[in-house]
């Protein structure tokens, strides 16, 4: 090999490395980070698993916001129209945040079957739904049409 | 009849972009100089038409002409007049039509400022920028017009500009944004003509340079005024939140910022040629990409604008071809491309090829993490969302690694550096920053803190190996007045650019690791302490503003019993979109900023207060507006003096 060729190969090899190492990182990073999207149904069908980070989406049923009177805790339960899940959280809510609108919420859920919430994200967008919960009511429809 | 007047000028717009994208280009492959010589005349009425075009709509929205959908849509009459005129690129149509402009204006200004340009190169340049300009107009005309009309029977009253959107954060940002993704095109156009010519020696990098830096300023101007909206206005205190639009916007710098330096190497020595011309391509494509992911909806983001899967499918049929097609002259023309020297392993084109890679590992990490909810929802495994600790965890460490070698590559020389000669110029600030590093923590926070030291460390490193270098340039220099004359204007740029990165690192650093934030209910007369300061809540007032009422409400802040500020945040209520919004006050400082929103009102006038305490939190910004001063200094060196492409982009803004 001339002296040119061998140093093209230490980069080739140098590269190949290091890339394989980014994406190796990459990937661990990105398992260890996503968030899997549940729906209440799911939820209640117990496919959910305890105490893993992940995403609920939902209406906020009406009539189910309960603010505490001496802190910032809140409870509120959401709907996809089929079953309900409570959340709990502690601290402000969105400014769209309200009740029959669409949101999703993300953290923990307890062993009693409480969504442990630690953010709260709403659109802003009054006629805003989630693409989850559009997709899961759509099937709904679907399913209900058959 | 003045909004037929703007969708006619569009249609004549499209007729000469049309023609431009194929007269030039064909008068260039044949060599006919009568045909080539119209490319300059055409970019003029190109942009002299959307100009028009713009004007129109400008001039619906001040007139409060709801018959206009976009206008009664975005727009009421009780607002006020500079928002009215924002609210031009305040949605989807109006942003688009802005997107054309600014390409039609880039294009004229390139076609102005071209004098020592040959004839067959700037007709390719601008040939293939009515190219693009064809494309995004087709798609402005076919399915996103600004100028539809609700006729015969129209709203008496506008549904008014989204509220988060009133401010002049939306006034300046997304122009300076366009600036930026839409600059890019020029760099993808002199890429472009570069293969069609055949022609890759060193002068094609010179010309399309200042063109490349001005459009990263721009992006990054940009990019930093999002981020310092989002902070004031969105009312958590956020100042980037790994959104996928923010991703969107970023990804482009990234690849701009390794494309600026490979761009310094191919002019200065001749190598990397062929990689330039990739990430010239793919700078392009990632703006393409960003245009695509914010205007189909096909991410969840916190920018909720209204989507259109049709248009989603034209924008990613353009960046099909966008990307196919150069990708495909590139397969047949770049490998003839040859290097022109050789440069060692310890040399300045290393360094720099180092950065590159690290640039475009941080751009591939972020576009993976943006698209694998995409991905993974098209193979139908579940739905996905992808946290900012991913981000976090790989950005960091390789920001890290790259400061690092932007130290070395500083030091370094072209062609080869000897050792000895590094390690001289860089003992003194590696032993300076990783002592200062090291002290950090005790002196301002309370004790060793590994991430704290680390993010100093590295931030006092590129400062010191900058001050270094530039000392060194005088080590022999008979006169030092002379001398700062002498230094070129790219020169001062690269430096203050660095000097950018530096100051945004530390405020990086100490923003997220010193932070303090407090959600609390508090009654009048409560207070709370936070960092020493202490915050007293006196009650809240009903106001009322031109198109919102409000609840104003007050907090004085003291510390060690003397008042510092009077902090008004507010809860606006929007009459016309019936929405809710949260106004934080500020007490803003060089280095910390007091931050107050307002949440909620609970029971007997107490409220839910949102409370934060942001040591640093400016320098996140004013790195990034140096590192934008920067790029756009070295646009006034001597070397492109006689193209003077600086002056009239600003203009057309």
């Amino acid at each position: 090999m001339t002296p040119k060729r061998k140093k093209r190969l230490y980069i080739i090899l140098a590269l190949v490395f290091g890339v394989g190492l980014i994406v190796g990182l990459s990937m661990y990073a990105l398992n260890q980070n996503i968030n899997l999207f549940y729906s209440a149904s799911q939820i209640a069908a117990g496919e959910a698993p305890v105490d893993k980070r992940m995403r609920v989406g939902g209406m906020v049923v009406e009539g189910s916001v309960n603010r505490s009177t001496d802190s910032l805790k809140v409870e509120f339960a959401l709907t996809d129209y089929e079953h309900r899940v409570n959340v709990v959280f502690v601290g402000i809510l969105p400014d769209l945040f309200r009740e029959g609108q669409g949101i999703i919420a993300q953290g923990t859920m307890n062993a009693a079957g409480i969504f442990q919430a630690d953010e709260v994200l709403a659109k802003h967008d009054e006629n805003y739904m989630p693409p989850e919960i559009a997709e899961t009511m759509k099937k709904k429809q679907i399913e209900a049409s058959q | 009849m003045i909004p037929e007047l703007g969708e006619f000028a569009l249609i004549l717009a499209l007729c000469f972009s049309g023609v431009l994208a194929v007269i030039p280009l064909y008068g260039a492959a044949t060599l006919n100089v009568l045909w080539m010589n119209y490319a300059k005349p055409l970019a003029a009425a190109q942009f002299t038409f959307i100009a028009i075009s713009f004007v129109c709509l400008g001039y619906a929205f001040a007139q409060d002409d709801f018959s206009v959908q976009y206008v009664a849509n975005h727009s009421n009459s009780l607002l006020p007049l500079q928002f009215k005129l924002s609210a031009v690129w305040g949605g989807h149509e109006g942003s688009l039509l802005l997107w054309a402009l600014i390409l039609s204006g880039w294009t004229l200004a390139v076609s102005l400022f071209s004098r020592n340009l040959p004839l067959d190169i700037l007709a390719r340049v601008l040939g293939v920028m009515g190219i693009i300009a064809t494309g995004f107009i087709s798609f402005l005309l076919w399915t996103s017009s600004p100028f539809l009309r609700y006729l015969p029977r129209f709203p008496q009253e506008g549904a008014d500009l989204n509220p988060l959107l009133q401010d002049f954060g939306l006034i300046v940002h997304p122009p300076m944004l366009y600036m930026g993704y839409v600059g890019f095109s020029v760099a993808f156009s002199f890429a472009i003509a570069a293969l069609l010519s055949g022609r890759l020696d060193a002068s094609w990098a010179r010309w399309s340079r200042p063109w490349t830096n001005i459009a990263w300023a721009f992006l990054g101007a940009g990019i930093t005024l999002g981020s310092w909206w989002a902070y004031y206005e969105l009312g958590w205190g956020g100042w980037w939140f790994w959104d996928p639009v923010e991703n969107a916007s970023l990804m482009p710098w990234l690849v701009g910022t390794a494309l600026l330096h490979s761009l310094a190497v191919t002019e200065k020595r001749g190598v990397f040629k062929s990689w330039t011309l990739l990430l010239a391509i793919f700078a392009f494509s990632l703006s393409l990409l960003g245009t695509f992911l914010v205007r189909s909806g096909v991410l969840t983001s916190v920018h909720a604008f209204a989507s259109d899967p049709e248009r989603g499918l034209f924008i990613l049929i353009l960046l099909l071809l966008t990307i196919g097609g150069s990708l495909t002259l590139y397969a047949f023309k770049a490998p003839n491309v040859k290097s022109e020297s050789r440069f060692g392993w310890l040399s300045r084109e290393m360094m720099l090829l180092v950065n590159n890679v690290f640039l475009t590992v941080m751009a591939v990490t972020v576009l993976l993490g943006t698209l694998y909810p995409l991905l993974i929802d098209a193979l139908g495994a579940g739905k996905i969302s992808v946290g900012p600790p991913y981000f976090n965890a790989l950005f960091v460490p390789i920001m890290g690694l790259m400061s690092i070698a932007m130290g070395v590559s500083i030091a370094a020389r072209w062609r080869q550096t000897k050792l000895d000669v590094i390690k001289q110029n860089l003992l003194i600030p590696a032993i300076v920053s990783i002592i200062f590093g090291l002290i950090f923590p005790f002196i301002y926070g309370d004790g060793f803190n590994f991430k704290v030291t680390f993010g100093m460390t590295v931030s006092l490193w590129v400062l010191a190996t900058v001050f270094s270098e530039f000392k060194a340039k005088f080590r022999n220099a008979p006169n030092i007045m002379t001398k700062i004359t002498q230094l070129p204007a790219s020169y001062y740029g690269m430096m203050l650019a660095h000097i950018g990165v530096a100051v945004m690192a530390i405020g990086i650093t100490i923003v997220s690791m010193y932070s303090e934030e407090r959600d609390m209910r508090m009654a009048i007369g409560d207070s709370i302490e936070l960092s020493g300061y202490q915050f007293t809540f006196k009650g809240t007032l009903p106001i009322k503003g031109p198109n919102f009422t409000a609840d104003q409400g007050t907090l004085v802040v003291s510390y060690e019993g003397e008042t510092v500020a009077i902090l008004h945040p507010e809860k606006r209520h929007y009459t016309a979109k019936r929405s809710m919004m949260t106004e934080a006050s500020i007490d803003a400082g060089l280095f910390r900023d007091l931050y107050v929103a307002l949440g909620e009102p609970l029971a007997d006038g107490a409220w839910a207060v949102r409370v934060h305490f942001k040591p640093f939190v400016r320098w996140i910004w004013l790195g990034g507006l140096l590192m934008a001063l920067g790029g756009i200094i070295t646009v006034f060196d001597k070397r492109y003096r006689a193209a003077k492409p600086a002056n009239l982009e600003v203009k057309h803004a």
